[in-house]
């Protein structure tokens, strides 16, 4: 080994504490990217090949009834290669402890002699005997969740009807990765589940012998989809088809798209923010390093090693540096990856879901450590071994301190001596002060950016579980049924109020624009469920017109006072006029909000109503939920405290994970940074700091001097930090699916002051380890070296 | 003044130097005409800041006169030139500096192996450590070393490269009178054993006694050039 490589590594084993916060920095970037990339590289990948595997359809139509033979016309259709009907509906399942009933998404399975998509792959038990009509495959998810095995037995309520299924096996399905009750925010593995039967079976139930209500289909490669949809669409036409739709618009193919973006996103967004705070670090570190140097730079000059050797030998201790953060990063990576993909395997049930670092992502993080390393050193490296050799033997002139404006302050001159000496500081070197406080400010934006998801949800818990209903329970229909069944409801033992609601499906039309929304009718003096905006305003529905989400409104092109053309998707009712009264920051779905009798002008069929919210006396709830189990109309009874509790439950399991990871990091971020800035000026400045301690400071105040400048960069943080996290959190709100879910963009004030926290007791960590140096500084020594 | 009977290895002419110290403007040189014979041993006596740092450093190739030029063999040294200037030093310039300039971080035998990686035909660091008698102290570090002996680790090192030139700035500048005498006995037996022309800067006007050739500095000028007709041994010398 040479001489200078073995120079180089006691150099890095002299350096090693702060070597070490440096990569740690680096390891977090480097975990963050592989963790996450490799986590939504493994998802895509999982997702992709099941979907190929499985052919997971391209096209989906759900129609009220359509002869089979409309198969063979789809089937015909140009770009189009396979073709499934199905007869799919909604169930009630009586599920033994369960006060509320449980429901399901029946689907049938295919039939004899039709192409086989959306293979299920069955996790347990057997496929369904053609032959058993009472048998079923139930989803995975609900099996785990009721501990169902094959051979079990579940009632089901399927069109007013109670039958006793035999459970034959579970499976999973890529068209149920992710399973939510249509109209829910998350998913309940308890209350609502999959059910796959023979179609004869079904087609008894739902009357559809010889028909079909949904169809799937499968596009050629290359073939234009959004072709084959108008076509789907046309051909559908005469028996009331409600649109088709892509998998970009699939209800459990969007969940998954939406967080693979997310993922996408966070992989690109925080891996940049420690990536940049390492290189800060390593051109700090090595311009101290370097400057110390700077005797046996011009030494190695003389010897006669060239510009070029001398640049290698200080390079490489920024990217040995990055190198051991890279390692380190890919391994905490990998471990961090599993665990991202770990939580994704609780919401989205797939066959297989293996974790795998791809080599591009490690190649890419590494890369990236050496590319960040080097960054940061290159410009303190140039400079170093630009000065002429005989220059750099000589002492560095003392540093360049001028009167500033500072000094002319009547203020200034009232500091003791040791605020002086932090103030000129500061003064002399603004920039540096300045990157120091930028990279400590990061450490808290990451903090915010990790935390404020929790505030987001508890936003939007608070506003639609607490500002929007008002009710105890809300009662679903299986279809739209005659406004008396609200007042039957009221009626019962323990209703204290019932309050009609009415869902519609519309196609809204303005220009060339169409969008698909639900259609929510309420009454006018409604007290159980009123709209809210994201702000917490609540809206009195206007008693003509329509109130339209501000995202469903944009993307119609629509403005308030506009008219818009509302259209039955299933064809059935002709084409109407609404005029748009306002528009609504509303969180949830693509909606427009009108009053019932409105609605009721609209729809033209006797004031139907789809669900009634009720409040309910709380000593008698559990005996109504029983009487109302039996109820062949009711689909579902949906609790609002059920629904609070699992929509934090799962929502924060994810975010929870997440907060915890970018916590640790950020720590790690203003250790690195604090305690590297308060080494780097120990170094420095050890001469004057031992000079001070002989004329007699103390080690207080001597300390002061050091860390005093240390605070400040730290006070000037902490409000960027804060501003900065804000903004990071805007970012990612930003990558969630606007048309499924709007997370409002809230940062609470637990989560500003819980950032602070962290950067002060990250600071405070660094300040005593050098506190220590401090102490143990060696006047004499100090004094006799050379400058 | 140059003198005569040895050929010069290195030859300044005219040189002048002037260079900032923070706010300060410092003439270091002032038209100094000098050549270094095969051979010799050349004592440059002068006050602290009489220039002869700066004299020391542009022969060596460390810094580029403001006016002037340095002729090594005959040739001008080409002071724009970076790469030249490596090279220069890497063949043919060995220094030795008042506070030794050793690598903290590397043993006595790897702060001489520096040089004798990158030197074409160098002595074995071990040869060099012998030749200033520290064969004792190969695997020592600089912090476990007396100043005479990190100095003695500075000259092998100079040595270990085979300089045609060792250029000393104030080699006993930092020590005492008895380690200096060792400092300066293997000064002058490499001088003797391997016939390497030979510069010593100091202040130190009893030092000037063991040189062939002696050059008093003042104020960025040569204020006479001497030649000792008998030589003291290094061992005479008291200070």
């Amino acid at each position: 080994m040479s001489a200078l490589a073995r120079k180089l590594l006691r150099d890095l084993a002299r350096e090693r504490a702060q070597l070490a916060t440096i990569a740690l920095v680096m390891a977090c970037g480097v975990a963050a990217l592989v963790s996450m990339r490799s986590a939504y590289d493994s998802l895509r990948a999982a997702r992709d090949g099941w979907y190929a595997r499985a052919r997971f359809g391209d096209v989906f139509v759900s129609v009220r009834r359509a002869p089979r033979s409309a198969v063979t016309a789809l089937a015909a259709l140009p770009g189009v290669t396979d073709v499934d009907a199905r007869v799919v509906g909604e169930v009630r399942l009586d599920m033994p402890g369960l006060d509320d009933p449980a429901a399901a998404k029946v689907v049938s399975l295919p039939r004899a002699g039709m192409a086989s998509l959306h293979t299920l792959t069955l996790t347990q038990g057997r496929a369904v005997d053609p032959a058993h009509a009472d048998e079923c495959l139930v989803h995975e998810a609900f099996a785990r969740a009721w501990n169902l095995r094959p051979g079990d037995g579940i009632t089901a309520v399927i069109q007013g009807r109670r039958q006793r299924l035999r459970v034959a096996g579970v499976a999973l399905s890529p068209e149920f990765a992710y399973v939510v009750q249509p109209g829910a925010l998350v998913p309940d593995d308890r209350r609502y589940g999959v059910l796959w039967m023979n179609p004869g079976a079904l087609d008894d139930a739902f009357a559809m012998r010889g028909a079909f209500n949904d169809a799937v289909l499968r596009v050629e490669r290359g073939a234009s989809v959004r072709a084959v949809q108008s076509a789907v669409d046309r051909t559908l036409a005469p028996w009331s088809a409600v649109a088709s739709w892509d998998r970009a618009h699939h209800a459990s193919a969007r969940w998954i798209e939406m967080k693979i973006t997310q993922l996408r996103a966070q992989a690109t967004v925080l891996p940049a923010v420690f990536l940049a705070v390492a290189a800060l670090l390593v051109n700090m570190v090595l311009t101290r390093l370097l400057g110390l140097e700077r005797e046996r730079i011009a030494t190695l000059k003389a010897l006669g090693y060239t510009d070029g050797e001398i640049a290698r030998h200080y390079l490489s201790h920024a990217l040995l540096t990055g190198l051991a953060g890279a390692l380190l990063g890919v391994a905490l990576g990998a471990a961090g990856g599993r665990l991202i993909l770990g939580i994704f395997a609780q919401f989205f049930r797939f066959p297989v879901l293996a974790f795998w670092p791809t080599p591009a992502t490690v190649a890419l993080g590494v890369c990236a450590s050496l590319g960040a390393s080097v960054l940061g050193a290159l410009h303190a490296v140039r400079r170093a071994v630009s000065i002429a050799p005989a220059e750099a033997m000589r002492p560095a002139a003392p540093a360049r301190y001028t009167r500033s404006r500072l000094d002319t302050s009547a203020r200034v001159h009232a500091l003791p001596a040791a605020a002086r000496m932090v103030l000129r500081e500061l003064a002399r070197r603004p920039l540096r002060a300045l990157g120091s406080a930028v990279a400590i400010s990061l450490a808290a934006a990451v903090l915010i950016a990790g935390r404020f998801t929790f505030d987001a949800l508890d936003r939007v818990i608070e506003l639609q579980y607490f500002r929007a209903q008002g009710d105890d329970v809300t009662v679903s229909f299986r279809e739209p049924v005659a406004p008396a069944a609200a007042l039957d409801l009221a009626r019962l033992p323990g209703v204290l109020r019932a309050e009609s609601q009415r869902t519609a499906a519309a196609r809204l039309r303005h220009g060339a624009h169409t969008r698909e929304c639900a259609l929510l009718g309420l009454p006018a003096d409604a007290s159980l469920r009123r709209l809210v905006d994201a702000h917490g305003a609540v809206w009195t529905l206007p008693s003509d017109g329509l109130l339209l989400g501000r995202d469903l409104a944009q993307r119609l092109d629509l403005r308030a006072g506009d008219a818009v053309t509302v259209e039955d998707p299933t064809g059935v009712l002709p084409p109407r006029e609404a005029r748009v009264s306002a528009l609504v920051d509303d969180l949830l779905g693509t909606s427009g909000y009108l009053r019932l009798d409105a609605l009721d002008r609209l729809q033209r069929d006797g004031g139907r109503i789809t669900a009634v919210a009720l409040r309910v006396d709380p000593t008698r709830r559990d005996a109504l939920l029983r009487r109302l189990k039996v109820y062949p109309a009711v689909a579902s009874t949906a609790r609002r405290a059920t629904a609070i509790a699992y929509f934090r439950e799962q929502l924060g399991r994810e975010s929870g994970v997440m907060a915890l990871i970018l916590a640790a990091f950020a720590s790690v971020i203003a250790v690195g940074v604090v305690y590297n800035n308060a080494r780097i000026a120990l170094s420095v400045r050890s001469r004057e700091l031992a000079t001070l301690r002989v004329l007699g400071f103390t080690r207080a105040e001597v300390s002061a001097v050091l860390l005093g400048e240390q605070a400040a960069q730290v006070a000037l943080a902490i409000p960027l930090g804060l501003l900065e996290g804000r903004g990071l959190a805007g970012l990612l709100v930003r990558s969630v699916d606007a048309e499924l879910f709007r997370l409002p963009l809230v940062v609470s004030r637990a989560t500003y002051l819980f950032a602070v926290a962290v950067v002060l007791a990250a600071s405070a960590l660094s300040a005593a380890l050098v506190r220590r140096r401090v102490d143990a500084l060696d006047m004499v020594a100090v004094l006799k070296s050379r400058d | 003044m140059s003198d005569v009977s040895r050929p010069p290895v290195l030859e300044a002419r005219a040189l002048a130097k002037r260079y900032r110290m923070g706010d300060v403007e410092i003439d270091a040189l002032r038209g100094v005409d000098l050549a270094l014979g095969e051979g010799e041993l050349t004592v440059l006596l002068g006050p602290s800041g009489s220039g002869k740092s700066t004299l020391l450093n542009i022969l060596g190739g460390l810094d580029a006169p403001s006016a002037g030029s340095v002729h090594y063999r005959g040739r001008a040294l080409d002071f724009t030139d970076d790469r030249a200037l490596t090279a220069y030093r890497r063949a043919h310039v060995g220094f030795v500096f008042q506070f030794y300039n050793l690598m903290p971080s590397l043993t006595a035998r790897e702060n001489v192996a520096l040089v004798t990686d990158i030197a074409p035909s160098p002595l074995a660091p071990e040869e060099a450590l012998a030749l200033v008698g520290l064969t004792s102290r190969l695997d020592h570090f600089p912090s476990q070393l007396s100043g005479g002996e990190q100095q003695r680790v500075a000259i092998a090192r100079a040595v270990a490269r085979r300089p045609d030139v060792l250029l000393c700035d104030e080699p006993t500048g930092a020590l005492d009178q008895r380690t200096g005498v060792v400092v300066l006995d293997v000064l002058d037996r490499v001088n003797r054993e391997l016939g390497t022309t030979t510069a010593i800067i100091t202040h130190n006007a009893v030092i000037a006694r063991m040189a062939h050739r002696v050059v008093g500095f003042g104020d960025g000028r040569v204020v006479r050039d001497e030649r000792n007709t008998t030589r003291a041994a290094p061992a005479e010398l008291r200070w």
